[in-house]
Protein backbone atom coordinates (compact mmCIF):
# COMPACT_ATOMS: atom_id res chain seq x y z
CA UNK A 1 0.00 0.00 0.00
CA UNK A 2 1.68 3.60 -0.31
CA UNK A 3 -0.13 7.15 0.32
CA UNK A 4 -1.19 10.15 -2.22
CA UNK A 5 -1.19 13.71 -1.63
CA UNK A 6 -5.21 13.33 -1.16
CA UNK A 7 -4.50 10.65 1.20
CA UNK A 8 -1.83 13.21 3.23
CA UNK A 9 -4.39 15.50 3.27
CA UNK A 10 -6.90 13.36 4.74
CA UNK A 11 -4.90 12.18 7.55
CA UNK A 12 -3.80 15.64 8.33
CA UNK A 13 -6.89 16.64 9.06
CA UNK A 14 -8.20 13.71 11.66
CA UNK A 15 -4.40 14.49 12.94
CA UNK A 16 -5.32 18.43 12.96
CA UNK A 17 -2.22 19.36 11.51
CA UNK A 18 -1.73 21.36 8.13
CA UNK A 19 1.42 21.26 6.22
CA UNK A 20 2.65 23.84 3.03
CA UNK A 21 2.12 22.23 -0.09
CA UNK A 22 6.36 21.27 0.04
CA UNK A 23 6.13 19.48 3.11
CA UNK A 24 2.56 17.68 1.47
CA UNK A 25 5.13 16.09 -1.03
CA UNK A 26 7.84 15.30 1.20
CA UNK A 27 5.88 13.40 3.82
CA UNK A 28 3.95 11.57 0.52
CA UNK A 29 7.65 10.73 -0.26
CA UNK A 30 8.67 9.96 3.84
CA UNK A 31 5.15 7.69 4.36
CA UNK A 32 6.46 5.79 1.51
CA UNK A 33 9.29 4.77 2.26
CA UNK A 34 8.29 3.75 5.77
CA UNK A 35 5.23 1.98 4.36
CA UNK A 36 7.37 0.38 2.09
CA UNK A 37 9.66 -1.19 4.72
CA UNK A 38 6.91 -1.79 6.96
CA UNK A 39 5.02 -4.16 3.89
CA UNK A 40 7.99 -6.61 5.27
CA UNK A 41 5.06 -7.67 7.76
CA UNK A 42 2.81 -9.36 5.04
CA UNK A 43 5.91 -12.18 4.61
CA UNK A 44 4.60 -13.81 7.84
CA UNK A 45 1.30 -15.91 8.51
CA UNK A 46 -0.03 -14.58 11.48
CA UNK A 47 -3.50 -16.27 11.05
CA UNK A 48 -3.01 -17.45 14.21
CA UNK A 49 -1.51 -15.38 16.53
CA UNK A 50 -2.83 -13.34 19.34
CA UNK A 51 -2.61 -9.71 19.10
CA UNK A 52 0.16 -8.33 22.39
CA UNK A 53 -0.51 -5.47 23.92
CA UNK A 54 0.62 -6.04 26.96
CA UNK A 55 4.45 -7.28 27.53
CA UNK A 56 3.99 -8.11 31.14
CA UNK A 57 1.28 -10.14 32.45
CA UNK A 58 -1.26 -6.90 34.44
CA UNK A 59 -4.06 -7.29 36.50
CA UNK A 60 -6.28 -5.34 37.26
CA UNK A 61 -5.81 -2.70 39.65
CA UNK A 62 -8.83 -1.98 42.23
CA UNK A 63 -8.69 0.27 45.15
CA UNK A 64 -11.19 1.63 47.66
CA UNK A 65 -13.54 4.40 46.82
CA UNK A 66 -11.87 6.79 48.88
CA UNK A 67 -11.80 10.63 48.83
CA UNK A 68 -8.21 11.52 47.78
CA UNK A 69 -7.11 15.12 47.63
CA UNK A 70 -6.55 16.23 44.21
CA UNK A 71 -5.10 19.11 42.42
CA UNK A 72 -6.71 22.95 43.25
CA UNK A 73 -8.41 24.35 41.00
CA UNK A 74 -5.79 27.38 40.76
CA UNK A 75 -2.70 25.12 40.42
CA UNK A 76 -4.72 22.87 37.37
CA UNK A 77 -5.48 26.72 36.02
CA UNK A 78 -1.47 27.20 36.02
CA UNK A 79 -0.86 26.35 32.40
CA UNK A 80 -3.49 27.39 30.98
CA UNK A 81 -3.49 29.75 27.62
CA UNK A 82 -6.52 31.98 28.54
CA UNK A 83 -8.47 31.48 31.79
CA UNK A 84 -11.96 32.72 33.25
CA UNK A 85 -12.96 32.18 37.21
CA UNK A 86 -12.03 28.70 37.40
CA UNK A 87 -12.55 27.57 33.90
CA UNK A 88 -9.81 27.05 30.75
CA UNK A 89 -11.13 29.28 28.02
CA UNK A 90 -11.13 28.59 24.83
CA UNK A 91 -13.02 30.36 21.09
CA UNK A 92 -16.46 30.09 21.22
CA UNK A 93 -17.71 26.79 19.96
CA UNK A 94 -21.06 27.16 19.14
CA UNK A 95 -22.44 29.87 16.79
CA UNK B 1 35.46 11.63 38.82
CA UNK B 2 38.33 12.43 40.91
CA UNK B 3 38.91 11.55 44.28
CA UNK B 4 39.66 14.85 45.69
CA UNK B 5 36.31 16.16 45.62
CA UNK B 6 35.52 15.53 48.75
CA UNK B 7 32.49 17.08 49.92
CA UNK B 8 28.59 16.85 47.95
CA UNK B 9 29.67 20.84 47.59
CA UNK B 10 32.40 20.51 45.94
CA UNK B 11 30.96 17.87 43.56
CA UNK B 12 28.27 20.29 42.39
CA UNK B 13 30.91 23.18 42.24
CA UNK B 14 32.84 20.68 39.86
CA UNK B 15 30.05 19.19 37.59
CA UNK B 16 28.67 23.16 37.19
CA UNK B 17 31.92 24.14 36.04
CA UNK B 18 31.82 21.61 33.04
CA UNK B 19 28.31 22.07 32.48
CA UNK B 20 29.52 25.82 32.20
CA UNK B 21 32.99 25.02 30.35
CA UNK B 22 31.34 22.82 27.15
CA UNK B 23 27.88 24.71 26.99
CA UNK B 24 28.61 23.88 23.54
CA UNK B 25 27.57 20.35 23.79
CA UNK B 26 23.96 21.92 24.27
CA UNK B 27 23.55 18.82 26.69
CA UNK B 28 21.61 20.60 29.08
CA UNK B 29 18.04 22.95 28.89
CA UNK B 30 17.74 24.13 32.40
CA UNK B 31 20.41 23.84 35.50
CA UNK B 32 19.76 24.23 38.70
CA UNK B 33 22.79 26.05 40.23
CA UNK B 34 22.02 27.27 43.52
CA UNK B 35 19.55 24.93 44.48
CA UNK B 36 21.45 22.18 44.02
CA UNK B 37 24.74 23.95 45.68
CA UNK B 38 21.85 24.13 48.46
CA UNK B 39 21.12 20.53 48.78
CA UNK B 40 24.08 19.85 48.64
CA UNK B 41 25.07 21.73 51.71
CA UNK B 42 22.37 20.11 53.46
CA UNK B 43 23.20 16.41 52.57
CA UNK B 44 26.57 17.24 53.49
CA UNK B 45 25.71 18.30 56.91
CA UNK B 46 23.27 14.72 56.65
CA UNK B 47 26.55 12.79 55.92
CA UNK B 48 28.45 14.38 58.83
CA UNK B 49 25.15 13.33 61.45
CA UNK B 50 25.32 9.80 59.64
CA UNK B 51 21.63 10.32 58.21
CA UNK B 52 22.41 10.45 54.59
CA UNK B 53 20.35 8.45 52.15
CA UNK B 54 21.49 5.75 49.83
CA UNK B 55 22.40 7.99 47.00
CA UNK B 56 24.02 10.64 49.65
CA UNK B 57 24.77 13.36 47.45
CA UNK B 58 24.82 11.47 44.27
CA UNK B 59 24.61 14.49 41.91
CA UNK B 60 22.45 13.48 39.14
CA UNK B 61 20.92 15.16 35.89
CA UNK B 62 17.31 14.38 34.83
CA UNK B 63 15.92 14.47 30.94
CA UNK B 64 13.17 17.14 30.41
CA UNK B 65 10.74 14.35 29.86
CA UNK B 66 10.18 13.71 33.71
CA UNK B 67 8.25 16.14 35.79
CA UNK B 68 9.62 18.06 38.45
CA UNK B 69 7.90 20.25 40.84
CA UNK B 70 7.90 23.57 40.07
CA UNK B 71 10.34 23.50 37.07
CA UNK B 72 10.06 23.69 33.40
CA UNK B 73 8.83 20.44 31.83
CA UNK B 74 9.93 20.95 27.86
CA UNK B 75 10.08 17.58 26.10
CA UNK B 76 12.34 19.40 23.94
CA UNK B 77 9.36 20.97 22.31
CA UNK B 78 8.16 24.74 21.55
CA UNK B 79 4.69 23.26 22.45
CA UNK B 80 5.63 22.97 26.13
CA UNK B 81 8.42 26.09 25.98
CA UNK B 82 6.54 27.40 29.29
CA UNK B 83 5.05 24.75 30.60
CA UNK B 84 5.60 23.95 34.47
CA UNK B 85 5.20 20.37 36.15
CA UNK B 86 2.61 20.69 38.80
CA UNK B 87 3.86 17.60 40.75
CA UNK B 88 6.93 15.47 40.98
CA UNK B 89 7.15 12.25 38.91
CA UNK B 90 7.31 9.05 41.06
CA UNK B 91 11.29 8.78 40.43
CA UNK B 92 12.56 12.03 41.32
CA UNK B 93 10.45 11.55 44.89
CA UNK B 94 12.35 8.79 45.14
CA UNK B 95 15.62 10.04 44.38
CA UNK B 96 15.02 13.13 46.79
CA UNK B 97 14.45 10.83 49.36
CA UNK B 98 17.45 8.62 48.79
CA UNK B 99 19.78 12.44 48.70
CA UNK B 100 20.52 12.27 45.37
CA UNK B 101 21.38 16.31 43.77
CA UNK B 102 19.54 17.04 41.08
CA UNK B 103 21.85 19.66 38.80
CA UNK B 104 19.51 20.22 35.95
CA UNK B 105 17.65 18.57 32.86
CA UNK B 106 18.54 17.30 30.06
CA UNK B 107 18.09 18.25 26.26
CA UNK B 108 16.34 15.43 23.97
CA UNK B 109 14.64 14.82 20.76
CA UNK B 110 11.35 16.30 20.84
CA UNK B 111 9.06 13.96 22.72
CA UNK B 112 11.55 11.46 22.54
CA UNK B 113 11.52 11.06 18.80
CA UNK B 114 14.82 10.24 17.45
CA UNK B 115 18.32 8.33 17.40
CA UNK B 116 20.52 11.40 16.78
CA UNK B 117 18.99 14.06 19.18
CA UNK B 118 19.01 16.23 16.29
CA UNK B 119 15.35 16.73 16.21
CA UNK B 120 15.14 19.13 19.64
CA UNK B 121 13.54 22.33 19.13
CA UNK B 122 16.17 23.50 21.37
CA UNK B 123 19.14 22.32 18.93
CA UNK B 124 21.40 19.13 18.73
CA UNK B 125 23.02 18.12 21.32
CA UNK B 126 27.07 17.33 20.21
CA UNK B 127 28.81 14.41 21.05
CA UNK B 128 31.66 15.19 23.49
CA UNK B 129 34.37 12.73 22.01
CA UNK B 130 34.05 14.16 18.24
CA UNK B 131 31.58 17.43 18.60
CA UNK B 132 30.85 16.88 14.77
CA UNK B 133 29.12 13.90 15.70
CA UNK B 134 26.02 12.88 17.42
CA UNK B 135 25.52 11.46 20.97
CA UNK B 136 22.88 9.81 19.48
CA UNK B 137 18.90 9.80 20.83
CA UNK B 138 16.55 10.26 22.12
CA UNK B 139 18.50 10.66 25.72
CA UNK B 140 21.14 12.05 24.00
CA UNK B 141 22.02 15.05 26.29
CA UNK B 142 21.35 12.54 29.49
CA UNK B 143 24.33 10.31 27.66
CA UNK B 144 26.46 13.40 27.21
CA UNK B 145 26.00 14.60 30.97
CA UNK B 146 27.53 11.61 32.01
CA UNK B 147 30.05 10.84 29.06
CA UNK B 148 31.28 14.84 29.71
CA UNK B 149 30.93 14.46 33.57
CA UNK B 150 28.75 17.11 34.02
CA UNK B 151 26.88 14.86 36.59
CA UNK B 152 27.66 11.62 38.43
CA UNK B 153 24.26 10.14 36.68
CA UNK B 154 21.33 10.89 35.32
CA UNK B 155 18.20 9.16 33.98
CA UNK B 156 17.01 8.75 30.49
CA UNK B 157 14.01 7.19 29.02
CA UNK B 158 14.24 3.92 26.55
CA UNK B 159 10.86 3.52 23.91
CA UNK B 160 12.76 1.62 20.94
CA UNK B 161 16.29 2.26 22.62
CA UNK B 162 16.81 5.99 23.41
CA UNK B 163 18.76 5.37 26.37
CA UNK B 164 20.87 2.13 25.37
CA UNK B 165 21.82 3.45 21.50
CA UNK B 166 23.20 7.15 23.26
CA UNK B 167 24.91 4.83 26.11
CA UNK B 168 26.89 3.09 23.59
CA UNK B 169 27.75 6.10 21.04
CA UNK B 170 29.14 7.90 24.01
CA UNK B 171 30.79 5.29 25.70
CA UNK B 172 28.56 5.12 29.23
CA UNK B 173 26.76 2.55 30.86
CA UNK B 174 22.75 2.80 30.09
CA UNK B 175 20.24 0.61 31.33
CA UNK B 176 16.63 0.13 30.21
CA UNK B 177 14.54 -1.68 32.93
CA UNK B 178 12.16 -4.60 32.25
CA UNK B 179 8.69 -3.10 31.03
CA UNK B 180 6.86 -2.00 34.35
CA UNK B 181 10.02 -2.10 36.76
CA UNK B 182 10.16 1.41 37.09
CA UNK B 183 6.93 3.86 37.46
CA UNK B 184 6.25 5.80 34.73
CA UNK B 185 4.13 8.36 37.00
CA UNK B 186 5.23 11.56 35.56
CA UNK B 187 6.50 10.58 32.52
CA UNK B 188 5.76 12.22 29.86
CA UNK B 189 4.24 9.94 27.35
CA UNK B 190 5.50 8.77 23.66
CA UNK B 191 4.60 5.28 23.31
CA UNK B 192 2.62 3.91 26.36
CA UNK B 193 3.69 -0.23 26.01
CA UNK B 194 7.19 0.90 25.24
CA UNK B 195 8.27 3.47 27.17
CA UNK B 196 10.81 2.97 30.37
CA UNK B 197 12.87 5.31 32.69
CA UNK B 198 16.25 3.80 33.17
CA UNK B 199 19.88 5.25 34.24
CA UNK B 200 22.97 6.11 32.67
CA UNK B 201 26.69 6.25 34.53
CA UNK B 202 30.35 5.67 34.08
CA UNK B 203 29.98 1.96 35.43
CA UNK B 204 27.68 -0.80 36.59
CA UNK B 205 27.68 -0.58 40.31
CA UNK B 206 25.66 3.51 39.77
CA UNK B 207 23.42 1.79 37.41
CA UNK B 208 22.48 -0.39 40.23
CA UNK B 209 22.34 1.67 43.15
CA UNK B 210 19.91 4.25 41.19
CA UNK B 211 17.82 1.64 39.77
CA UNK B 212 17.43 0.10 43.53
CA UNK B 213 16.48 3.59 44.39
CA UNK B 214 14.02 3.84 41.45
CA UNK B 215 12.37 0.16 41.05
CA UNK B 216 9.25 -1.07 42.34
CA UNK B 217 5.80 -0.98 42.28
CA UNK B 218 3.66 2.27 42.62
CA UNK B 219 -0.27 2.47 42.97
CA UNK B 220 0.02 5.80 40.88
CA UNK B 221 0.66 3.65 37.56
CA UNK B 222 -1.36 0.67 37.36
CA UNK B 223 1.93 -1.22 34.67
CA UNK B 224 4.19 -1.13 37.37
CA UNK B 225 4.52 -4.85 38.59
CA UNK B 226 3.69 -5.99 42.26
CA UNK B 227 7.48 -8.09 41.76
CA UNK B 228 9.92 -7.94 44.66
CA UNK B 229 12.97 -5.91 43.86
CA UNK B 230 16.16 -7.90 44.62
CA UNK B 231 19.40 -6.68 45.77
CA UNK B 232 21.59 -5.52 42.81
CA UNK B 233 24.99 -4.66 44.30
CA UNK B 234 24.88 -7.99 45.77
CA UNK B 235 24.45 -9.76 43.21
CA UNK B 236 27.79 -8.31 41.35
CA UNK B 237 29.69 -11.10 42.52
CA UNK B 238 32.44 -10.19 39.68
CA UNK B 239 31.93 -14.18 38.59
CA UNK B 240 30.51 -15.40 35.33
CA UNK B 241 31.34 -18.92 35.42
CA UNK B 242 28.28 -21.39 34.54
CA UNK B 243 26.30 -18.66 32.80
CA UNK B 244 24.62 -19.60 29.70
CA UNK B 245 25.26 -16.47 27.21
CA UNK B 246 23.33 -16.78 24.05
CA UNK B 247 24.76 -15.09 20.78
CA UNK B 248 21.77 -14.04 18.20
CA UNK B 249 22.85 -15.03 15.07
CA UNK B 250 20.97 -12.63 13.14
CA UNK B 251 22.29 -9.97 14.93
CA UNK B 252 26.18 -10.51 13.65
CA UNK B 253 25.59 -10.35 10.12
CA UNK B 254 26.75 -8.16 7.31
CA UNK B 255 25.09 -4.75 8.23
CA UNK B 256 27.52 -4.59 11.19
CA UNK B 257 30.42 -2.46 11.12
CA UNK B 258 33.49 -4.53 11.81
CA UNK B 259 35.46 -2.82 14.30
CA UNK B 260 32.45 -2.74 16.23
CA UNK B 261 32.28 -6.63 15.54
CA UNK B 262 35.86 -7.05 16.35
CA UNK B 263 35.19 -5.29 19.94
CA UNK B 264 32.22 -7.20 20.60
CA UNK B 265 34.17 -10.42 19.49
CA UNK B 266 36.89 -9.95 22.16
CA UNK B 267 34.88 -9.37 24.86
CA UNK B 268 32.96 -12.71 24.47
CA UNK B 269 36.56 -14.38 24.33
CA UNK B 270 37.00 -12.79 28.12
CA UNK B 271 33.74 -14.19 29.17
CA UNK B 272 34.59 -17.63 27.94
CA UNK B 273 37.76 -17.84 29.28
CA UNK B 274 35.98 -17.14 32.41
CA UNK B 275 33.65 -20.03 32.49
CA UNK B 276 30.92 -18.71 30.73
CA UNK B 277 29.06 -20.57 28.42
CA UNK B 278 28.71 -19.38 24.85
CA UNK B 279 25.41 -20.45 22.32
CA UNK B 280 24.91 -19.27 19.30
CA UNK B 281 20.93 -18.74 19.18
CA UNK B 282 17.92 -17.82 16.96
CA UNK B 283 15.51 -14.95 16.97
CA UNK B 284 14.23 -15.69 13.59
CA UNK B 285 12.20 -12.27 13.09
CA UNK B 286 14.66 -9.79 13.68
CA UNK B 287 13.68 -8.58 10.56
CA UNK B 288 10.17 -7.46 11.23
CA UNK B 289 11.01 -5.45 14.77
CA UNK B 290 11.97 -2.12 12.64
CA UNK B 291 8.56 -2.40 10.76
CA UNK B 292 6.65 -3.70 13.81
CA UNK B 293 8.39 -1.10 16.39
CA UNK B 294 7.22 1.90 13.34
CA UNK B 295 3.49 1.06 13.32
CA UNK B 296 2.73 0.52 17.16
CA UNK B 297 4.55 3.30 18.81
CA UNK B 298 3.83 6.10 16.25
CA UNK B 299 0.13 4.81 16.23
CA UNK B 300 0.56 4.81 20.38
CA UNK B 301 2.20 8.20 19.95
CA UNK B 302 -0.78 9.81 17.74
CA UNK B 303 -3.15 9.09 20.55
CA UNK B 304 -1.10 10.51 23.28
CA UNK B 305 -0.27 14.00 21.83
CA UNK B 306 -3.88 13.96 20.62
CA UNK B 307 -3.78 16.28 24.42
CA UNK B 308 -1.64 18.90 23.35
CA UNK B 309 -4.44 20.91 21.49
CA UNK B 310 -3.64 25.05 23.07
CA UNK B 311 -6.48 24.51 25.36
CA UNK B 312 -5.45 23.68 29.17
CA UNK B 313 -1.77 23.93 28.92
CA UNK B 314 1.34 24.83 26.73
CA UNK B 315 1.13 27.16 23.31
CA UNK B 316 -1.89 28.36 22.35
CA UNK B 317 -1.60 30.02 18.74
CA UNK B 318 -2.50 33.78 18.65
CA UNK B 319 -5.18 35.39 16.94
CA UNK B 320 -7.67 31.85 16.36
CA UNK B 321 -11.34 32.58 15.36
CA UNK B 322 -12.25 28.67 15.72
CA UNK B 323 -12.21 25.71 18.37
CA UNK B 324 -11.11 23.46 15.97
CA UNK B 325 -8.68 26.43 14.11
CA UNK B 326 -7.00 26.44 17.45
CA UNK B 327 -6.36 22.78 17.72
CA UNK B 328 -4.58 22.70 14.36
CA UNK B 329 -3.08 25.73 14.19
CA UNK B 330 -1.68 25.23 17.79
CA UNK B 331 -0.27 21.78 16.98
CA UNK B 332 1.15 22.64 13.76
CA UNK B 333 2.83 25.99 14.67
CA UNK B 334 5.16 24.14 17.11
CA UNK B 335 5.81 20.65 16.55
CA UNK B 336 8.45 19.86 14.58
CA UNK B 337 9.05 17.86 11.48
CA UNK B 338 9.69 14.42 13.10
CA UNK B 339 6.88 14.99 15.54
CA UNK B 340 4.41 15.41 12.84
CA UNK B 341 5.58 12.59 10.84
CA UNK B 342 5.38 10.28 13.52
CA UNK B 343 1.49 11.61 14.29
CA UNK B 344 0.77 11.11 10.53
CA UNK B 345 2.09 7.84 10.38
CA UNK B 346 0.14 6.66 13.67
CA UNK B 347 -3.27 8.38 12.45
CA UNK B 348 -3.00 6.30 8.76
CA UNK B 349 -1.97 3.13 10.79
CA UNK B 350 -4.88 3.45 13.25
CA UNK B 351 -7.26 4.68 10.64
CA UNK B 352 -10.55 3.33 9.25
CA UNK B 353 -9.68 0.38 6.73
CA UNK B 354 -6.38 0.16 7.88
CA UNK B 355 -6.64 -0.60 11.07
CA UNK B 356 -6.38 -4.51 10.53
CA UNK B 357 -3.46 -4.35 8.12
CA UNK B 358 -1.13 -2.86 9.77
CA UNK B 359 -1.95 -2.16 13.63
CA UNK B 360 -3.55 -5.41 14.15
CA UNK B 361 -0.84 -7.18 12.24
CA UNK B 362 2.13 -5.36 13.86
CA UNK B 363 0.34 -6.26 17.34
CA UNK B 364 0.05 -10.24 16.52
CA UNK B 365 4.08 -10.08 15.17
CA UNK B 366 4.95 -8.09 18.57
CA UNK B 367 3.95 -11.61 20.18
CA UNK B 368 6.15 -13.39 18.08
CA UNK B 369 9.12 -11.45 18.35
CA UNK B 370 8.57 -11.63 22.23
CA UNK B 371 8.17 -15.59 22.02
CA UNK B 372 11.12 -15.58 19.98
CA UNK B 373 12.89 -14.52 22.99
CA UNK B 374 11.46 -16.46 25.72
CA UNK B 375 11.96 -19.50 23.69
CA UNK B 376 15.55 -18.52 23.42
CA UNK B 377 15.20 -18.05 27.22
CA UNK B 378 14.74 -21.61 27.92
CA UNK B 379 18.20 -21.91 26.48
CA UNK B 380 20.37 -18.89 27.95
CA UNK B 381 20.90 -16.73 31.26
CA UNK B 382 21.32 -13.46 28.90
CA UNK B 383 21.27 -12.03 25.38
CA UNK B 384 24.78 -10.75 23.99
CA UNK B 385 24.80 -8.00 21.09
CA UNK B 386 26.17 -4.96 20.13
CA UNK B 387 24.46 -1.50 20.67
CA UNK B 388 24.62 -0.53 17.25
CA UNK B 389 25.43 -1.20 13.78
CA UNK B 390 28.25 1.47 13.84
CA UNK B 391 29.85 3.92 16.26
CA UNK B 392 28.28 7.59 16.46
CA UNK B 393 27.54 8.99 12.66
CA UNK B 394 28.12 12.35 11.49
CA UNK B 395 25.72 15.33 12.41
CA UNK B 396 23.38 15.66 9.40
CA UNK B 397 24.19 12.28 8.20
CA UNK B 398 21.06 10.75 8.37
CA UNK B 399 18.25 13.83 8.86
CA UNK B 400 16.66 13.96 5.18
CA UNK B 401 16.38 10.05 5.41
CA UNK B 402 14.27 9.07 8.31
CA UNK B 403 13.98 5.40 7.08
CA UNK B 404 17.98 5.28 7.85
CA UNK B 405 17.63 6.73 10.84
CA UNK B 406 14.94 4.11 11.72
CA UNK B 407 16.98 1.55 11.28
CA UNK B 408 19.72 2.84 13.94
CA UNK B 409 18.20 1.04 16.10
CA UNK B 410 17.86 -2.09 14.80
CA UNK B 411 19.69 -3.82 17.73
CA UNK B 412 17.78 -1.92 20.52
CA UNK B 413 13.65 -1.91 19.29
CA UNK B 414 13.30 -5.37 20.41
CA UNK B 415 13.82 -5.00 23.82
CA UNK B 416 11.14 -2.59 23.86
CA UNK B 417 8.92 -4.93 22.07
CA UNK B 418 9.47 -7.68 24.33
CA UNK B 419 9.41 -5.83 27.12
CA UNK B 420 12.83 -7.28 28.68
CA UNK B 421 15.92 -5.67 29.98
CA UNK B 422 18.67 -4.27 28.08
CA UNK B 423 21.72 -3.40 28.78
CA UNK B 424 24.84 -1.09 27.39
CA UNK B 425 28.09 -0.77 28.27
CA UNK B 426 31.39 0.40 26.90
CA UNK B 427 33.64 -2.32 25.42
CA UNK B 428 36.36 -0.36 23.26
CA UNK B 429 36.86 2.12 20.50
CA UNK B 430 37.10 2.53 17.10
CA UNK B 431 39.73 3.65 14.96
CA UNK B 432 38.43 7.55 15.40
CA UNK B 433 38.45 6.93 18.84
CA UNK B 434 34.59 6.51 19.02
CA UNK B 435 33.33 4.31 21.71
CA UNK B 436 31.82 1.05 21.44
CA UNK B 437 28.97 -0.88 23.13
CA UNK B 438 28.14 -4.12 24.46
CA UNK B 439 24.32 -4.90 24.77
CA UNK B 440 23.24 -7.37 27.12
CA UNK B 441 19.20 -8.68 27.34
CA UNK B 442 17.98 -10.55 29.77
CA UNK B 443 14.62 -12.32 31.14
CA UNK B 444 11.93 -10.18 32.12
CA UNK B 445 12.66 -8.85 35.87
CA UNK B 446 16.52 -10.06 35.41
CA UNK B 447 18.45 -6.92 35.63
CA UNK B 448 20.23 -8.23 38.62
CA UNK B 449 22.65 -10.96 35.54
CA UNK B 450 22.69 -8.06 33.27
CA UNK B 451 24.43 -5.84 36.06
CA UNK B 452 26.33 -8.97 37.08
CA UNK B 453 27.86 -9.82 33.65
CA UNK B 454 28.52 -5.96 32.85
CA UNK B 455 30.17 -5.13 36.52
CA UNK B 456 32.33 -8.12 35.57
CA UNK B 457 33.26 -7.11 31.95
CA UNK B 458 33.75 -3.37 33.46
CA UNK B 459 36.47 -5.05 36.09
CA UNK B 460 38.31 -7.31 33.59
Amino acid sequence: MSVTLKDVEHIAKLSRLEFSENEKEKLVHNMNDILKHIEKLNELDTTNVEPLSHVIELQNVMREDETKQSLPVEEALKNAPSKEESFFKVPKVIG
Amino acid sequence: MSSTLETCEQKVHHHLSIIQKRKNLNAFLHTFEEEALQQARSIDKKIQEGKAGSLSGMVIAIKDVIAMKGKLLTCGSKILQNFESLYDATVIEKLRNADAIFIGKTNMDEFAMGSSNENSAYGSVKNPIDEARVPGGSSGGSAVAVAADMAATSLGTDTGGSIRQPAGLCGVAGLKPTYGRVSRYGLVAYASSFDQIGPFAKNCKDIARVLQVIAGHDEKDSTSAKIPVPNYLSAMNRNVKGLKIGLPKEYFNDALNSEVKNAIEKSIETLKQNGAEIIWVSLPHSDYTIATYYILATAEASSNLARYDGARYGYRSPNVKTLSEMYTKSRSERFGAEVKRRIMLGTYVLSSGYYDAYYKKAQKVRRLIQKDFFDAFEKVDCILTPSSPTTAFKLGEKVEDPMQMYLSDIYTVSANLAGIPGLVIPVGKDSNNLPIGLQLLGKQFDEATLLRIGDFLESV
